[in-house]
């Protein structure tokens, strides 16, 4: 595989290598990320849920994504 | 008789307890003990989602957020950034406007650190949150939070989780008398009768996680708690008599032989 073709992100601390022009939406749909249920930070910027098909990642981007659990 | 209901930022309830959802032993007793307590408020966190294990069950595949409002909050956060950035998530999850802002200061007994909580009530505000905020029980900082738009004052009975009761009742009643939005006991209930007291005095609602959560037996307490909620509202409205030192017989002298 070309190393070219691959960019390094950071997903909620966790790195991953993927392929350039690899979108929010294709990073969604790969970790199976219920949307409705999520919300999703771009290097600390809110990402409209609706736009996620047209952000595509840039190397060393970092994405947190976010839901809610049990709190007090 | 007119019906009490519980406002919050507009939003009517008719349970006055809010139970929060961390703690319990997993998702399946949380569920079924927050529908035990009656309570239509929950409290939930913000977390990363775990990207690793999907298999981990969702607390929204347990909670129905369309039948129990969720109060997203800010548990965990040590600065107003912290606690922004969370809440602005919580909105984006779903559209979540009524928030709870805690901002921690004292990592060993969990006090608010009240001029961060200060300064992120008035911008969380600017921005159209409604926030009910978790306070110290100063009258004065109260009273500011108040000012500055928040939905709720909910001053602490005593250290979250602790179970203390209410330390300072002094406070809570001076806290009674200024405060015009719901006035909210949130964290220090250990048992049903801290719930009943704080009711008594006139709070408009209680928050309780912990004491229910960790009690040896969960749903027994949940109920628990929804019937001091309920008795001490209804013995509060009722208007008490005044203590008198001197006793007062129940039965009439009148006929007596």
């Amino acid at each position: 595989m070309n190393k070219k073709n691959k960019i390094k992100i950071v997903v909620n601390g966790k790195l991953m290598t993927v392929n350039i022009k690899f979108s929010l939406r294709n990073l969604t749909q790969k970790l199976k990320t219920p949307i409705n249920k999520v919300a999703i930070e771009l290097n600390e910027v809110i990402v409209d849920k609706k736009k996620l098909n047209k952000i595509f990642l840039k190397n060393k981007d970092k994405i947190e994504i976010v839901h809610f659990i049990g709190g007090g | 008789m007119k019906s009490d209901i519980f406002k919050i930022a507009n939003k009517k309830f008719k349970s006055r307890l809010i139970v929060g959802t961390g703690k319990y032993k997993n998702m399946l007793e949380c569920s079924k003990a927050i529908k035990i307590s009656g309570a239509e408020i929950v409290t939930v966190a913000v977390r990363r989602v775990n990207i690793s294990d999907r298999s981990k069950p969702l607390l929204m595949d347990y909670i129905d957020p369309k039948k129990i409002m969720y109060l997203p909050n800010t548990a965990g956060c040590f600065n107003s950034n912290d606690a922004l950035r969370t809440l602005r998530l919580a909105r984006e999850i779903g559209g979540w406007r009524i928030v709870k802002l805690e901002v921690l200061g004292d990592k060993k007994n969990l006090f608010p650190d009240m001029i961060e909580t200060l300064k992120s009530t008035e911008v969380l505000t600017k921005e159209g949150f409604k926030v009910m905020v978790y306070c110290n029980d100063d009258p004065l900082m109260c009273k500011r939070l108040e000012n500055s738009g928040a939905s709720a004052i909910m001053p602490l009975a005593a250290p979250i989780g602790s179970g203390l009761g209410i330390q300072n009742k002094t406070n809570i009643k001076i806290l009674r008398n200024q405060t015009k939005v719901p006035l909210i006991i949130d964290a220090g209930i250990g048992q049903a009768s801290d719930a009943v007291e704080a009711m008594e005095m006139g709070c408009d609602a209680v928050l309780i996680n912990t004491a229910i959560a960790k009690a040896k037996n969960p749903f027994q307490m949940a109920e628990s708690m929804k019937y001091a909620v309920i008795s001490g509202r209804k013995s509060f409205l009722s208007g008490r008599i005044t203590p008198n030192l001197n006793g007062s017989p129940s039965t009439t002298k009148k006929g007596l032989i």
